[in-house]
C-alpha cells in the first residue's frame, strides 16, 4: 500500500504542486510540512510551560505565599485561609503541569518530531517518511493528548483544588483515588496514553524510514549523526513507552476498577509504580537529549568547516547511552528503601554513562581543534549546549553516589542538576538547531543582532536562575515547596531575578520571529558554506514539496 | 590537595553550630551533626573537586579553541578527524576518575547503610575509630518509629510504654501553615520548621529510626543527619544515626505528599540522658506540654553553640 502511495504521488506532484490550505495543513502526509506543525504546536506548548514556570518563580520569589494567593482571589475564593489553602493545592498543579508540558509537549514534539521529520528524510536523501499518513496521525494525537492534559488543569482533582497535584512522576498513593479522587488524574492517564502512543507510531515511523529507506550508497556508518541520534531516541521510545503505558494503565484500573497494584492495603506496593515509572523515566531524559547531541555535532562540524571528530566514536556513544540508560532506573529512587547492594549496582551502572558522555563531549571539542570556527548565531548556541551540558553532567556525577544522594534527593541540587541538562542543555540544543536550520525550513533569514541577544540573554539568565539553586539544594532546600524556611531567601531571590532575565531574552526571541515573517529576507540554499556537508544543503531553501524524486547517490567520502 | 580540600570545605560548611537549620545566603550543607554527615560532606567535597577540575579543563579547552582555531586566526582548517592515541586517554581517564570515585562511594554507602552491630563494636570496637561509638553501644539502641500523615509526623518509641500501657505516642505539628492563624515567629521557633512537640532523643546513643505512612508517601529526612529515607505506606523502612552534641536540628519533608507538603517539619530535640529519661517520664504520663517545656527551657542550643565557640 505506501508502495502505491508513493507512486501515484510522483504522478500527481512532480511539478511542486502544493494542496490547498486544509488539505495542506490538516490532511498533511508532507514530512515537511507535519515537522513545521510539530514545531508550532511546540512553540504553543512552550509558552504554556514557560508561563507556569514564571508563576512558580514569581510565588519563590519571596517567603510567605503571596502572588498565587491573589491569583486564587481572583477565581472566587474567600480572602485569607482559603485563599491561601487553594494557592497551595495551585503551586503543586502548576509544577507537575509545568513538567509534563516541558517534556512530553515541548521538547519531544520539537526536537524528535519538529526537527526529527524535517530532517531525516532529507539528510538520508528519502522522499518522505516511511509512513506519511501514520505521520499524520502521530502529529494530531499529540494535539489531542495535549487537549486533555490541559482540560485535566480545569476540572476537579481532589484536595481542594482543580488539577492534579502530585508531581510529575505521578506517584501513587497521591495519584491514586486516595490522594486525587477528582477527575482531572484520569485525564492525565489519557493524555498520557493519547501522547505515548503518538510517541510510539512516530517512533516506529522512524526506525523504519532510518533502515530501509537511506539513499544508494549512504550505509549506516556514513549515516549522518542526526540521524543516527534519531535510530537511538526511537529505539528508546519504542521500548520505554509500553512501560509507562503498563504502570499508567494499572493505576487507571486502581482507580476506576477496584484494582489494587498499588495499593498496600490490597497487597499491592506503591513502589513498584516508582520501578516502572522510571524504567521509562530515565530512557526518557536521554529521548530528550539525543537529538539534542546529533544537532550540535552537526553545527560544531559545520562551523568549523571540519569533518566531526570520532564520527564513530560518536554514533556508538549513542547507542552507548541509550543501552546502560535502561539500567540504571532506580537511582532517581534511592532513599525509597532498597537494599544497600542494590545501590551500589545501580551507583555503579549510573556513573559508567559519564564515559560515552564524555567521548562526546571531547569529540565536539575535538572536532573544532584545528577548525576554521565561525561564531554564527548556531555556534555559540552550541558551544553554550557544551558548556551548560558539562555542568549539569558533571552534577549528575555527584548524585549518582547514592550516599551523597541520600543528602541531595528531592532537593533543589536535583533541581538544578536536571535543568541544567534539559534546561539549558536540551533546550540550548533546541535553539541551535532552530537557528541553524531556520532559513532552510522557512526560507527567509532572521536578524543576527537580536539572534545574540537572545543567545547572551537565555546563557546569563538560566545561569543565574539555576546556578543558585545548587546552593539551596545543598543546604536542605527540598523540592516541590510553595514557601520555604527563611534561610532560603536570598538565593530564591536570584533565582527569580535570573527568570526575569530569561524572559526579556524570551520576548526578543519572538520579536525576531516576527521581524524575520515581516522582512522576508529570501535564504539562500547553503548560507554557512562549504562546513555544510549534509544532504539538506544541496535543496534549495525551502526545500521544494516532495524532493529527491531522483535519489541522490552517496559517493564514497559523502555522508557525515 | 589536602590544602585545597580543607579550603573548599571550609568555605562549604557554615560558620557556627546554629546552622542546623538554613542559612540565608549558605553555599554548601548545613553543619553536620552525625559521622554519617561528616562522611558525606568529606566525599562530597572529594567529588567537588573532582568535577570543578573536569569542568574547568572543559571550559578551558573550549576556550582555547575559540581563542586559538577562529576563522580570523586560522582561516585554513586542518581535515583530521581521527587520533587513536587521543580516544583511548579520553576514554580511559574517566574510567579510572570513576573508580577512584566509587571506592570511597562504596565505603560511605555501606557505613551509612548497614546497621552496626552493636554487642560486636561494644565488645571489640576500636576506640580511636571515629566511625565507632563504643561506649554508646554498650548502652544498646533507642528505635524510634516516624510515621508520616497528611500533614504531620506521628513518633512512636516502641520501647518506651506509658501509663496507659501502651507504646509512647504523640503528634508532631508544624506552629506554621502560613495562615492568618499562625503564631508569632520567634528565634526559637524559626517560620515552618518548628513543631509543637518535637522528636526527643539522647546524644550519644545508637538511635534506630523507622519510617511509615498512614496516607500518601512523605519522606523523613534531617539534613545536618544526613539522613533521608522514604515514609511508604505498607512498608517499614529502617535507617540509624548518632548525634553528639545536644541541640535542635530541623528537617523537612522529602517526598510531594498533598497540599501541605510544606508544612510538616521535622524538629528533633538532641539532649542529656538525663533530660531524655526526665522527658520520658514526663511524656508516659501524658502531659507533654511540661514535657515539651523540660527540653526547650534548658535550651541545649545554647550549650551546642558555646561549645562551637571553643572550638
Amino acid at each position: 500500500m505506501p508502495m502505491d502511495e508513493i507512486t501515484l504521488d510522483h504522478g500527481h506532484d512532480s511539478h511542486d504542486h502544493k494542496p490547498g490550505f486544509f488539505t495542506r495543513w490538516f490532511l498533511s502526509t508532507n514530512h515537511k510540512d507535519i515537522g513545521t506543525l510539530y514545531l508550532v504546536f511546540a512553540l504553543i506548548a512552550g509558552i504554556v510551560g514557560y508561563t507556569l514556570s514564571g508563576l512558580i518563580r514569581w510565588e519563590l520569589a519571596q517567603p510567605g505565599i503571596g502572588p498565587l494567593t491573589s491569583i486564587m482571589e481572583m477565581f472566587g475564593a474567600q480572602a485569607g485561609d482559603d485563599a491561601i489553602e487553594r494557592a497551595k493545592q495551585f503551586y503543586n498543579v502548576i509544577i507537575t503541569y509545568h513538567g509534563l508540558i516541558m517534556i512530553f509537549f515541548m521538547v519531544m514534539p520539537a526536537l524528535i518530531g519538529g526537527f526529527g521529520n524535517w530532517f531525516v528524510p532529507l539528510m538520508i536523501g528519502a522522499p518522505d517518511m516511511a509512513f506519511p499518513r501514520m505521520n499524520n496521525i502521530s502529529f494530531w494525537l499529540t494535539v489531542a493528548a495535549f487537549a486533555l492534559l490541559l482540560l485535566s488543569m480545569f476540572v476537579p482533582g481532589g484536595a481542594g483544588g482543580n488539577g492534579f497535584g502530585g508531581g510529575w512522576v505521578l506517584y501513587p498513593p497521591l495519584s491514586s483515588l486516595k490522594g486525587h479522587p477528582g477527575p482531572a488524574m484520569d485525564l492525565l492517564i489519557l493524555s498520557l496514553h493519547t501522547a505515548g502512543i503518538a510517541s510510539i507510531l512516530g517512533a516506529i515511523n522512524f526506525i523504519v524510514t532510518i533502515l530501509n529507506m537511506r539513499a544508494p550508497g549512504m550505509t549506516m556508518h556514513k549515516m549522518p549523526l542526526f540521524a543516527w541520534s534519531m535510530l537511538v531516541t526511537a529505539v528508546l521510545l519504542l521500548l520505554a513507552l509500553p512501560v509507562l503505558a503498563g504502570a499508567l494503565t494499572m493505576l487507571l484500573t486502581d482507580r476506576n476498577f477496584g484494582s489494587q497494584f498499588f495499593d498496600a492495603s490490597g497487597g499491592g506496593d506503591p513502589v513498584m509504580f516508582q520501578h516502572l515509572f522510571w524504567f521509562f523515566g530515565h530512557p526518557e531524559v536521554y529521548i530528550m537529549i539525543l537529538p539534542a547531541f546529533g544537532i550540535i555535532s552537526h553545527i560544531v562540524a559545520t562551523f568549523s568547516r571540519k569533518p566531526v571528530f570520532g564520527y564513530l566514536g560518536m554514533a556508538y556513544a549513542m547507542v552507548a547511552i541509550g543501552a546502560i540508560g535502561f539500567i540504571v532506573w532506580a537511582h532517581h529512587m534511592y532513599t525509597v528503601g532498597m537494599p544497600s547492594d542494590m545501590k551500589a549496582y545501580f551507583v555503579a551502572a549510573t556513573m559508567v554513562i559519564a564515559v560515552p558522555t564524555g567521548i562526546k563531549i571531547f569529540s565536539w571539542i575535538a572536532t573544532m581543534w584545528g577548525g576554521s570556527i565561525d561564531f554564527s548565531v548556531p555556534m555559540v548556541w552550541a558551544i553554550g549546549f557544551i558548556f551548560l551540558f558539562t555542568v549539569g553532567g558533571v552534577t549528575g556525577v555527584v548524585l549518582a553516589n547514592a550516599g551523597i544522594d541520600h543528602a541531595l534527593h528531592d532537593t533543589y541540587y536535583v533541581v538544578a542538576h536536571f535543568h541544567y541538562v534539559l534546561s539549558l542543555g536540551a533546550v540550548f540544543g533546541l535553539f541551535a538547531g532552530w537557528y541553524y536550520w531556520f532559513e532552510k525550513m522557512f526560507g527567509v533569514k532572521y536578524n543576527n543582532v537580536m539572534a545574540y541577544g537572545h543567545f547572551w540573554l537565555m546563557f546569563i539568565g538560566s545561569n543565574i536562575l539555576f546556578f543558585p539553586q545548587h546552593f539551596l539544594g545543598l543546604n536542605g532546600m527540598p523540592r516541590r515547596y510553595v514557601d520555604y524556611a527563611d534561610g532560603f531567601a536570598p538565593w530564591h531571590m536570584w533565582s527569580s531575578i535570573g527568570y526575569a532575565v530569561t524572559l526579556v531574552g524570551t520576548l526578543l526571541f519572538f520579536v525576531l520571529l516576527i521581524e524575520a515573517a515581516l522582512r522576508r529576507r529570501k535564504a539562500e540554499a547553503n548560507p554557512w558554506g562549504e562546513g555544510a556537508t549534509t544532504l539538506e544543503w544541496t535543496l534549495p531553501s525551502p526545500p521544494p514539496f516532495h524532493q529527491f524524486n531522483e535519489l541522490p547517490v552517496v559517493k564514497a567520502e559523502g555522508g557525515h | 590537595m589536602r590544602y585545597l580540600l580543607f579550603l573548599i570545605s571550609g568555605l562549604l560548611a557554615p560558620l557556627g553550630a546554629m546552622a542546623s537549620e538554613p542559612t540565608p545566603g549558605a553555599i554548601g550543607f548545613q553543619a553536620p551533626a552525625t559521622r554519617i554527615m561528616e562522611r558525606v560532606i568529606g566525599f562530597h567535597d572529594f567529588v567537588l573537586i573532582i568535577i570543578t577540575v573536569i569542568t574547568l579543563v572543559v571550559t578551558g579547552l573550549l576556550v582555547w579553541v575559540m581563542v586559538r582555531y577562529n576563522k580570523r586566526v586560522h582561516p585554513e582548517p586542518r581535515k583530521f578527524s581521527h587520533n587513536t592515541v587521543v580516544e583511548v586517554v579520553w576514554t580511559a581517564v574517566p574510567v579510572l576518575i570513576l573508580v577512584a570515585i566509587a571506592g570511597p562511594s562504596f565505603s560511605n554507602l555501606f557505613y551509612q547503610e548497614n546497621q552496626p552491630d552493636l554487642e560486636q563494636i561494644a565488645e571489640s570496637g576500636d576506640l580511636d575509630d571515629p566511625n565507632l561509638f563504643v561506649e554508646a553501644a554498650q548502652k544498646g539502641w533507642v528505635t524510634i518509629k516516624a510515621q508520616g500523615n497528611q500533614w504531620n509526623w506521628t513518633y512512636i518509641y516502641p520501647d518506651e510504654i506509658d501509663a496507659s500501657g501502651y507504646a509512647l505516642e504523640f503528634v508532631s505539628n508544624p506552629l506554621h501553615r502560613d495562615l492568618s492563624t499562625d503564631a508569632e515567629v520567634s528565634a526559637s521557633q524559626p517560620r515552618l520548621l518548628a513543631v509543637d512537640y518535637p522528636l526527643v532523643i539522647p546524644a550519644n546513643r545508637y538511635v534506630r529510626y523507622q519510617t511509615a505512612a498512614s496516607d500518601v508517601i512523605h519522606s523523613w529526612t534531617v539534613p545536618s543527619f544526613g539522613v533521608k529515607t522514604d515514609a511508604i505506606p505498607g512498608r517499614l523502612n529502617e535507617g540509624w544515626f548518632l548525634v553528639e552534641q545536644t541541640g535542635v536540628y530541623y528537617g523537612q519533608c522529602s517526598e510531594l505528599c498533598g497540599r501541605n507538603h510544606a508544612f510538616m517539619p521535622i524538629e528533633v530535640r538532641v539532649v542529656t540522658e538525663d533530660q531524655y529519661a526526665a522527658w520520658l517520664a514526663l511524656m508516659k504520663t501524658g502531659d507533654f506540654d511540661a514535657a515539651t517545656q523540660l527540653v526547650s527551657t534548658s535550651s541545649p542550643m545554647d550549650e551546642a553553640a558555646r561549645l562551637a565557640m571553643a572550638d
